[in-house]
């Protein structure tokens, strides 16, 4: 730790910020906290209304229900000529500029000619993909690059129809829809953003793992050594072993599931009365698969198991 | 310092309307008021005079406003509730088609001249590096507004009844930006995008069934047939088995024509389903847990 402090590596750091395809995720980095801050605001706003009128029952039969300024008099519509389009032009005037200015200030990156007799180190993907890319740490590549962007599409598809809640449709709000937007939020923030932000920032050559401020040393020797869950436990032989792996990996799911299933029905009854079979099996299954994939990453990064589930023809 | 108010309000008044009578008697003389010629009068068929209705035949009677509403929620123009960031998205993919189409008046999909093109377009052509920065930086944003786009639509439960399809096309918008994002990256044929795709495609390789190196392709051979690596999806995709001439000329393809074809019909389908279930969601009035028939409780 203290040979890490005394040589942090500034430049190192500098030359990963400011690396021109880097920019982009710098940038969002800034620009998604601003709007989380920005949303929940709003979400505040909407709720210390909805406590006062659940409070006051005449209130809430008067109330015209927005934390926005109200008068009765004035019109409920405006007209899009200008109210709206002098905003859209505005928006497009400051993008423009926006774009204009970036575009001269910073060259978009050309490196050598493509070589395929010379592998760049590190080869990354494009930032927006490396979550992806990340997860191939974690997971054999026919479930990081296939299987898990397929359930990301089908479980962002499934959204509407198993989320049953019919309070906050259209407008801010947190404690109506706790549970929803903790879950959004946990697969965006965590399960996309922040791998990505890992493997941009963090991976250096050879897919290592450098914290910020260490040096990106090709030649550096990592001393892991992994291992599978079936020799932690020691199961030989590989029937055995694929059994045992099948055991475990279903188990491990079925217990995330169950765990799910404990906390929604103990703390989110309404939830629960809500939903049809087929949409609670769904909400619990993606869940489940979304507590899967930390905490795989959790075995591998702090435990150096790599397969919970090893057969002759797939690992898990 | 207090205003001076010397002037009476009624002499002022009546100095401003002579002013103005002058005015129009000058212009009506010398210059025809340019709003009323009929090139004009041909082109935009309403009265420019601010009337309501002239406001609302504004949007009405143009074909690239009337996407929109004549007419909206006087809350919904608050920054606070959308962000702009639809729009903005929208705006983005409008700057990459102008400037990829400029860009692909430059170049060439073919191993001998993609690479020498850009590095004429960053050194020869006039404003070329800009153009080229531009459609960069663009795609860049409009990745990242794109997702803040979903996070707000979400957090404003915007997909909820009778959004629910919309926001399944949203999804399908989502795939086909970064889709068109990734596909760009290989055109000018450097070592980035050449390693970046070659990263991106060998995830292909272990697709089950379908790929040579994924789980379940011995059930392909117990059907008699074999997967190798000149006939699975890598091998669709790429055009061959190594990211080569091939693959430049595909990705050229999904780049410049298939994507943007289906990011638009998408988009156009997105836009109409807007209006079509009530235009924007919100500021709506706040609903409360009683009223949905629902007991008090945590969700
Ligand atoms: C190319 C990408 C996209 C473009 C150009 C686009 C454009 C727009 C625009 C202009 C609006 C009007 C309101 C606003 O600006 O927020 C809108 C609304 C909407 N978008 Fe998108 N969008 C895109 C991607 C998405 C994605 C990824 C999702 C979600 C998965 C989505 C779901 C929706 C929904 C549900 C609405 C209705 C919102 C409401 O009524 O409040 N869109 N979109």
């Amino acid at each position: 730790m203290t040979h890490m402090l005394a040589a942090f590596d500034w430049h190192q750091l500098l030359h990963i910020l400011t690396e021109p395809d880097n920019i982009p995720i710098v940038l969002m980095m800034l620009l998604i906290p601003y709007f989380l801050w920005y949303g929940f605001r709003e979400a505040a706003a909407h709720d210390r209304l909805i406590a006062q009128l659940e409070a006051d029952p005449a209130l809430a039969k008067t109330h015209h229900r927005k934390p926005y300024p109200y008068h009765p008099a004035w019109d409920k519509t405006l007209h899009t000529w200008p109210y709206l389009l002098r905003v859209e032009f505005l928006a497009a005037i400051i993008v423009t500029a926006f774009l204009v200015l970036w575009a001269v200030w910073l060259d978009a990156p050309l490196e050598e000619p493509a070589n395929p007799n010379l592998t760049m180190n590190p080869s990354k993907a494009p930032w927006y993909f490396l979550g992806l890319q990340e997860l191939l740490v974690y997971f054999d590549p026919w479930i990081a690059g296939v299987i898990l962007p397929h359930v990301v599409l089908g479980g962002l598809m499934a959204i509407p129809y198993i989320d049953t809640n019919p309070l906050g449709n259209g407008y801010y709000t947190w404690r109506q829809r706790k549970f929803a937007i903790s879950g959004y939020m946990f697969g965006f923030l965590v399960l996309w953003v922040l791998l990505a932000i890992i493997g941009t920032f963090i991976r250096g050559p050879g897919w290592m793992w450098f914290w910020p401020g260490e040096t990106w040393d090709p030649h550096r020797q990592v001393h892991e050594v992994n291992r599978h869950l079936h020799e932690v436990v020691g199961v030989t032989g590989w029937v055995n072993i694929a059994l045992f792996g099948g055991v475990a990996t279903l188990g491990i799911l079925g217990a995330l599931h169950l765990l799910a299933d404990v906390v929604i029905r103990r703390k989110m009854p309404v939830l629960f009365r809500q939903q049809n079979f087929l949409q609670y099996m769904i909400t619990l299954n993606l869940l489940a698969m979304m507590l899967f994939v930390p905490l795989k990453i959790l075995l591998k990064l702090g435990l150096n198991i790599k397969y919970v589930w090893v057969t002759p023809w797939f690992n898990v | 310092m207090a205003p001076k108010d010397d002037i009476d309000p009624a002499s002022l008044k009546a100095l401003l309307s002579k002013e103005k009578e002058t005015r129009e008697k000058l212009t009506k003389k010398w210059i025809p008021n340019f709003f009323e010629t009929p090139f004009w009068r041909s082109i935009f068929r309403h009265k420019i005079d601010d009337t309501p209705r002239n406001r609302s035949l504004a949007v009405l009677s143009n074909v690239f406003l009337h996407l929109q509403p004549a007419k909206l929620n006087r809350d919904a123009v608050r920054y606070a509730f959308c962000w702009g960031m639809g729009g903005i998205t929208f705006y983005l993919f409008i700057i990459l088609t102008f400037t990829g189409v400029a860009l692909m008046f430059y170049y060439h999909p073919t191993k001998a001249d993609a690479f020498r093109d850009i590095l004429f377009l960053k050194n020869d052509v006039p404003f070329g590096n800009f153009l080229r920065n531009m459609h960069r930086w663009a795609a860049h944003a409009m990745i990242i507004t794109t997702w803040l786009h979903q996070m707000r639509v979400f957090m404003t439960g915007s997909y909820k009844p009778p959004r629910e399809f919309n926001w399944n096309i949203g999804v399908i918008l989502l795939l086909v930006t970064m889709l068109l994002s990734f596909t760009g990256y290989l055109l000018p044929d450097d070592q980035l995008g050449f390693w970046a795709v070659t990263v991106g495609t060998n995830m292909a390789r272990a697709t089950p069934v379908l790929g040579h190196e994924g789980p379940g392709i011995e059930l392909v051979e117990l059907l008699g047939g074999k997967i190798t690596a000149y006939n699975d999806v890598r091998f669709a995709l790429l055009g061959g088995s190594i990211v080569d001439a091939n693959a430049l000329l595909r990705a050229y393809i999904w780049h410049c024509v298939a994507l943007p074809i289906l990011g638009a019909t998408f988009m156009i389908v997105h836009f109409w389903r807007i209006r079509k279930d009530g235009s924007l969601s919100g500021p709506a009035p706040v609903m409360l847990a009683a009223e949905a028939g629902q007991a008090k409780g945590r969700r």
